[in-house]
């Protein structure tokens, strides 16, 4: 138990600990000097000043990357599904990309279907399909120059849609041509008599593609069983309208698209979608990196409200200093572009001390001796 | 119809190919016609190749007929009574050359027990697969091909009995072993090859064991009683070389002790040992900075040879020296003349090398591991029989690497040094490792190999028992002696005043980026600047304009080239690299000024 005196010393978290070890009949004296000794432990975990955390979260990253290089690019275990691991997916997160190379989204469902009820359905209705995949067939007829489509009936049934309604959908996105349902088919014929074949062959190479139903930019779908509850895990991304589908727990659904999900919750979702993925590539592959070097790298992307990579025009483009910008990456660019503006270098970090000899302003090096006048 | 191509030309058709070539091979085996002519028949684009061209790899086989070796005892004892010879057997057609497309048509059978009736031909040996190196490395067929290549690298660079003549010879960075032994388990390439006229290790006892963790991470650990007693001596040698150029104009070298009055002289001590000739003597004991050789060269450029001074003080000094630290003993001095005409000396430098911490020994197992700890011999664990090995070598060496050859070898020779033979330990074909056991058994030991040994400093008994024996060990030419380096203080680079780079500059170990990060992560701040101060220089900086100030020492003040005398001058002190930095960002048209501040 917490003693009353400490709850606004001690972070919640080390109270809720000391609540549940500390048996419930403990004397009050024995609690205070608990409360007194844990109080003192925590202040000795504190970083203390002139401590070189940004170096230290640099190093702690940087070294167990070192060993990552040679175990890339396995699957992540997930069936059927390839995922971006190791370095590489480190790399993306940290760089800020805004294309990273494998979108994903784990969906987490409301009750009834968390618990496996329609799963599979609701998996194929959220997945983008496009004509080819509800098509048995798509054929062009070049005596009388139409496009036939043969559907496939029980895909379009499990889709909830009909024949004339994916007509009235088709009609809608395509120009210059009638469209007409029959009754497991549909026919596209040109408006214009002549129409060259050439062209037809064209529409019908596009017509493979075009949307029909599903959630787009929702490539693939997998349900999975997650302890006893069923999630689906999607490639690609679009976690605006997932968000919006009503069967869908809209508290623990994410996506591991740093840029989408500031856009849809927010720039603190972004840090802690950067802070989880990182730590998921490094758990995963058995090295143990200190979270807190991990939320102090995700921090400083996100501070000002917008991410930002780790390159020179992110995080470095936002340093004082010229001669740091300049030894990160492009130095001559940095230079010149100081110059134009006349820019001083006030010499208040590491790197520019270290390159003119001076004592870094870090550890032993920050502390100065300050004297007061004495009046006369 | 068959195309039939010579040499690549075609020459015609055959109507029967199988027989033309059973014909043509069976009239090139009774030496009708060149052995070193082959026949390719190509069945699947009906051709047939003949070729006599030069340039192919070929390579003999014995020749099987109707599931036979053409080999048979009668011509094996011949051989022995030396009635025939290798030429003898090719001439008979028992022994033949294939080239890579004839073998195309031949099925070889690795061992006289494969032959089936489809046979064609049959290895002379399995071992014929390996080369000679490979060839060295004994029981072979136990442990993985990486390995085995790995031995046979270590083995070439084994220090050995290299030539006979060495003592007239004047190799460049050679080592000589001084008492190398023939191995007790060898194979026949060893035969072969003559191994025991030029052998290139020695026959150590060996113990598989730990010694208080001195032979972690392949580390081994050496008695220092066998050290003392000869083991792993070796004598290295570097020649010093001098020779009298001649330059335009008549000027010439000149090897002499150099003069005092000559540009560039060194001390008096450091010509002690010179002759009257220049040259030094024989047995002479040399050490850093001494001179081998001395000589003095003509000016550089002809163009400062003018009026006012004399001819003689401006010769320079160029002699020989040793190079930085070495040390050694002159073994062999030689006056010359080389093909110009020119007079050469070359002057041969012995030095001996005694096993240290850090020398290279390995196994022919690709088992290779750096001296860790040299054990006095009273220190050592002994067996009942009073045995002390001589080499301690980690059992963490063998699981993952598999080299069960290297313990097979233990046994073997140690079976070996037991009952006083060679051991066969070819690939494929040695003495069965059952049969040394057995042996050894019948020695009196453990068959295992295992001995019961005492802790040398206690005189306690190990509870485990230890892996014991005899194996070859053989010592590489990396020694410490030649690669150990580190600087406290020395010379620099001309252009960045920072310290030279590698041991032959007398240059230490860079302190890098990421070390330099965990001098900034510790906050050791002032540890740091201490460490990158090898180029700190004091620059006089012009307060006005922010940039250098020159300092002139005759007037003693200090003034500024674009401000003049009038401006406050003062001197910081920065990196000389810094300093660099500012001529370079100068040089491309900014303007970097330094506005200085009071620190305190």
């Amino acid at each position: 138990m917490a003693v009353e005196e400490y709850k606004d010393k001690l972070p919640l978290k080390i109270q809720e600990e000391l609540n549940e070890i500390i048996p419930k009949n403990t004397a009050k004296s024995k609690l205070n000097m608990i409360n007194e000794q844990v109080y003192k432990e925590y202040m000795k975990m504190k970083v203390e000043p002139g401590e070189g955390v940004g170096l230290v979260a640099a190093e702690s990253i940087g070294e167990p990357g070192t060993q990552m290089t040679l175990n890339t690019f396995h699957f992540a275990g997930v069936a059927e599904m390839n995922v971006t691991v190791g370095l590489p997916r480190i790399i993306e997160i940290l760089d800020g990309s805004k294309a990273i190379s494998t979108p994903m989204m784990e969906i987490y469902l409301k009750s009834p279907y968390s618990k496996g009820k329609n799963i599979k359905e609701l998996a194929t209705n959220i997945k983008e399909t496009t004509l080819k995949e509800a098509a048995k067939e798509i054929s062009v007829n070049i005596s009388n120059s139409t496009i036939e489509i043969t559907l496939n009936m029980e895909k379009l049934k499990i889709l909830n849609l009909n024949v004339a309604k994916l007509a009235k959908q088709l009609n809608e996105s395509t120009k210059g041509f009638h469209v007409k349902a029959a009754d497991d088919s549909i026919s596209f014929k040109p408006r214009s008599k002549n129409t060259e074949l050439n062209e037809i062959f064209k529409l019908k190479e596009k017509l493979k593609d075009v949307y029909i139903s599903g959630i787009k930019r929702i490539k693939q779908v997998l349900p999975v069983k997650r302890g006893d509850e069923f999630v689906i895990i999607t490639a690609g991304t679009n976690l605006h309208e997932i968000l919006s589908l009503d069967f869908v727990d809209t508290t623990r659904t994410t996506c591991n698209d740093i840029y989408e999900i500031v856009e849809v919750l927010g720039i603190e979702a972004a840090r802690q979608t950067i802070i989880n993925e990182v730590s998921k590539v490094i758990d995963a592959q058995g090295l143990n990196v200190d979270i807190r070097h991990i939320m102090l790298v995700s921090d400083l992307m996100c501070h000002n409200g917008n991410i930002k990579g780790i390159t020179r025009y992110g995080v470095i483009s936002e340093k004082s200093s010229i001669l740091a910008k300049a030894s990160f990456e492009t130095p001559i660019k940095h230079i010149i572009n100081a110059s134009l503006v006349g820019e001083e270098d006030k010499l208040n970090s590491v790197i520019e001390n270290v390159m003119l000899n001076q004592p870094v302003p870090i550890g032993t090096g920050l502390p100065s001796l300050v004297s007061r006048k004495v009046p006369e | 119809m068959t195309e039939v191509y010579l040499n690549s030309k075609f020459i015609g058709t055959v109507e029967d190919s199988t027989a033309f070539v059973e014909s043509m091979l069976s009239e090139r085996r009774k030496s009708k016609f060149s052995n070193s002519l082959n026949i390719f028949s190509d069945k699947e684009n009906d051709m047939l190749f003949i070729e006599a061209s030069k340039g192919r790899l070929r390579r003999p086989v014995l020749v099987v007929k109707e599931g036979k070796s053409l080999l048979t005892e009668k011509h094996k004892a011949q051989i022995t009574k030396k009635e025939i010879s290798w030429g003898d057997l090719i001439d008979q057609g028992i022994i033949e050359y294939l080239d890579a497309a004839e073998e195309e048509n031949a099925y070889i059978a690795f061992r006289e027990g494969d032959i089936t009736p489809e046979t064609t031909h049959l290895e002379i040996s399995p071992m014929i697969i390996f080369g000679l190196c490979t060839s060295l490395v004994p029981f072979s067929n136990h442990t993985p091909p990486t390995r085995v290549n790995m031995g046979s690298k270590n083995q070439k660079q084994a220090l050995g009995f290299y030539a006979a003549n060495f003592l007239l010879r004047m190799d460049m960075d050679v080592s000589i072993l001084e008492t190398p032994q023939a191995p007790i388990v060898e194979s026949i390439m060893h035969k072969i090859s003559n191994y025991d006229k030029h052998p290139s290790g020695q026959n150590l006892v060996v113990a598989i064991m730990s010694y208080k963790g001195y032979n972690m991470e392949d580390a081994i650990i050496i008695n220092r009683g066998s050290v003392e007693r000869g083991i792993g001596r070796s004598t290295y040698f570097r020649p010093a070389v001098a020779e009298e150029l001649r330059y335009s104009g008549g000027l010439i070298d000149e090897i002499c002790v150099p003069d005092k009055d000559v540009k560039g002289y060194r001390s008096e001590k450091d010509y002690r040992l010179l002759e009257e000739d220049g040259i030094i003597y024989p047995e002479a004991k040399i050490k850093e900075d001494d001179v081998i050789i001395g000589k003095t060269s003509p000016p550089r450029f002809l163009s400062s040879l003018d009026e006012y001074s004399l001819a003689s003080n401006l010769r320079r000094e160029s002699s020989s020296t040793i190079k930085h630290g070495e040390k050694g003993v002159v073994d062999f001095v030689l006056i010359t003349e080389n093909e110009e005409g020119n007079k050469l000396i070359q002057v041969r430098l012995r030095d001996q090398r005694i096993p240290e911490i850090g020398d290279k020994f390995t196994s022919r197992h690709g088992q290779k591991g750096v001296v860790g700890l040299i054990v006095d011999h009273a220190d050592m664990p002994f067996s009942a029989s009073g045995i002390t090995p001589d080499l301690i070598f980690s059992p963490h060496g063998i699981p993952s690497r598999m080299t069960i050859s290297h313990l097979i070898e233990l046994i073997g020779a140690k079976v070996g040094a037991l009952s006083g033979r060679f051991i066969d330990g070819t690939t494929f074909d040695s003495e069965p490792e059952k049969a040394l056991r057995d042996e050894l058994l019948r020695m009196g030991f453990r068959e295992n190999g295992t001995e019961t040994l005492y802790n040398g400093e206690t005189g306690e008994m190990f509870e485990t028992r230890i892996y014991i024996g005899n194996m070859y060990y053989l010592k590489l030419r990396h020694m410490v002696a030649n690669k150990i380096h580190s600087r406290g203080r020395g010379p620099i680079q001309l252009l960045t005043r920072q310290p030279t780079e590698g041991r032959a500059l007398e240059g230490g170990l860079r302190l890098g980026e990421m070390e330099k990060d965990t001098f900034v992560a510790h906050g050791a701040s002032m540890l740091l600047k201490e460490r990158f101060d090898s180029d700190r220089t004091v620059v006089p900086i012009c307060e006005t304009c922010g940039l250098l100030a020159v300092y002139d020492e005759f007037k003693k003040r200090s003034f500024c080239p674009m401000c003049g005398e009038n401006t406050e001058v003062s001197n910081i002190e920065i990196a000389y690299a810094f300093k660099l930095l500012l001529d370079e960002i100068k040089s491309f048209g900014i303007y970097p000024q330094l506005k200085l501040k009071n620190k305190y």
